[in-house]
């Protein structure tokens, strides 16, 4: 069974990245997939960032109380755990549930109402059509949405650890600032890409093939979204023993 | 003209299709009918590519559809136009935009010859100046007109209708079948129309084909379907009481 799916997600990404009948148009939806996925998806990063920043500080000052470690090390902590595993793993998270769910109905919907069967008669590589743009705009847009997750975190851990007084500004300001190591944003921006890859990828997957009416496209975008959570688990882990 | 030979399809241990062969002339509307597990739609699903048949022949003129792959075939599907049963309209785009968005995608004609054309197809199923209207915002009968201007916006020889009159009330029914009728002459499309409407049958079917339980049992003319001593096509298509009176008097 997981083979059998394997094999068709694997046969359906070979149909996805064939050429483009015109560019144009595929460009036009890459543009409007950037749109939805990332402009529409900046609101609840910024909600969901901001707070877990805040909170993580204030946890981690409460279980460093000591007088033989500086406060600033609560800022790096929190810098380093945003950078490489909360704005990423956390971010993709939200977005596998926002955005997988959504491109699971909406391509489960044009299977169900025979819009794709209406591509393939018009002689156009309907993988192509619907699922390349998705996959580029989630590859490229998945990152930022990171990017900015991290520069929140580290902002709400400012206000979040100074406004309880778990930390002073200055002292959390030391400390992210302090023995910054760059390789960790590289760690976060491959972790992105990848997470990218399979929110788009899998959820397109599941709503491509599904079969029947509301109820199983409904079904599909669920399932869509568990994979792909597994997936992005699976990922961070390999990724995290690979490059750490 | 389609041939169609020896066709033959299952799914999983279900045989839909079993041998059917048949000839769709060009200028000619060709009905399949048959009651609803008959194949019908499968059948037709084969000659446009959307299933495999697990063994016979689809020939356009004399290139054999089935044999192609994907990239092959491409030249014979933008020659061929569509109605589905549920319109399939594409939901996010606007009627001109669904009409216009074949010839965006394979053609080389500005903006401006785009819509030109997306407004004449308009005009030809009676649909002028609803360009800017979503799919949602349309009735069924105008959903399937629109179907019908999209699947003639690239002027295709080859016309494939499932079910154009389901869930029509029986004028619209009308309209939409003379429309089918009107731009099969004009164009000298070859027209497959898969249906179980009687009116359409008696109508419009210069050739029908009989399917019964995945397996063809007549073939004929409207004019001939009256006096056939098939028992399951009488069965199917004189089946109310005033069908039956009908046949009396024919």
């Amino acid at each position: 069974m997981f083979f059998t799916s394997f094999g068709k997600y694997l046969l359906l990404l070979k149909s996805v990245f064939k050429k483009p009948e015109k560019a144009s148009i595929y460009w036009k939806e890459i543009m409007h997939e950037m749109n939805s996925i990332g402009v529409g998806s900046l609101g609840l990063i910024a909600i969901i960032s901001t707070f877990i920043g805040a909170v993580m500080t204030m946890q981690i000052a409460f279980q460093l109380v000591s007088d033989l470690i500086p406060n600033s090390i609560i800022g790096q902590i929190n810098r380093d755990s945003s950078i490489l595993e909360l704005s990423p793993t956390i971010s993709a998270l939200v977005l596998a549930g926002k955005v997988g769910s959504s491109i699971s109905s909406q391509i489960g919907s044009m299977r169900v109402t025979e819009q794709i069967d209406a591509l393939e008669i018009m002689g156009i590589n309907a993988p192509g059509y619907l699922i390349l743009p998705k996959i580029l705009a989630g590859v490229t847009m998945v990152p930022v949405l990171v990017i900015l997750s991290i520069f929140l975190a580290l902002s709400g851990g400012l206000v979040g650890g100074s406004l309880s007084g778990a930390v002073t500004a200055s002292d959390y300001i030391m400390g992210i600032t302090g023995d910054f190591n760059g390789y960790t944003v590289a760690v976060a921006l491959v972790k992105a890409f990848v997470f990218g890859f399979v929110i788009t990828s899998v959820a397109a997957y599941h709503g491509f093939y599904v079969k029947g009416g509301a109820l199983e496209v409904g079904q599909a975008s669920t399932q869509g979204v568990v994979v792909s959570c597994i997936m992005i688990l699976a990922t961070d882990y390999i990724l995290t023993a690979l490059m750490l | 003209m389609i041939t169609v030979q020896d066709i033959y399809k299952s799914f999983g241990d279900n045989e839909v299709l079993r041998g059917i062969s048949a000839k769709f002339e060009p200028g000619k509307i060709s009905l399949i009918i048959g009651g609803s597990g008959s194949g019908k739609s499968t059948l037709l699903k084969c000659m446009v590519g959307l299933h495999e048949p697990n063994k016979g022949k689809v020939l356009y003129q004399d290139q054999d559809f089935t044999r192609m792959n994907f990239e092959e075939r491409i030249p014979i599907r933008k020659e061929i136009g569509m109605l589905f049963q549920n319109s399939a309209l594409f939901d996010s785009m606007t009627v001109e935009e669904n009409i216009t968005f074949p010839l965006q995608m394979f053609s080389d004609m500005s903006k401006k010859e785009r819509i030109d054309r997306a407004n004449f197809c308009l005009e030809r199923v009676n649909l002028e100046g609803r360009n800017e209207l979503f799919p949602a915002e349309l009735s069924g009968g105008m959903k399937k007109r629109v179907g019908i201007a999209r699947a003639i916006a690239m002027t295709p020889k080859y016309l494939f209708c499932d079910e154009p009159n389901s869930g029509l009330d029986p004028r619209t029914s009308i309209v939409i079948d003379e429309l089918i009728q009107d731009i099969t002459e004009e164009y000298n499309t070859t027209t497959v129309v898969v249906t179980h409407d009687m009116n359409s049958v008696m109508g419009i079917g210069q050739y029908i084909l009989f399917l019964y339980q995945g397996e063809k049992r007549w073939e004929g003319s409207n004019k001939e379907i009256a006096h056939t001593d098939v028992e399951e096509l009488n069965d199917f298509v004189f089946a109310s009481p005033f069908m039956k009176i009908a046949k009396e008097k024919f």
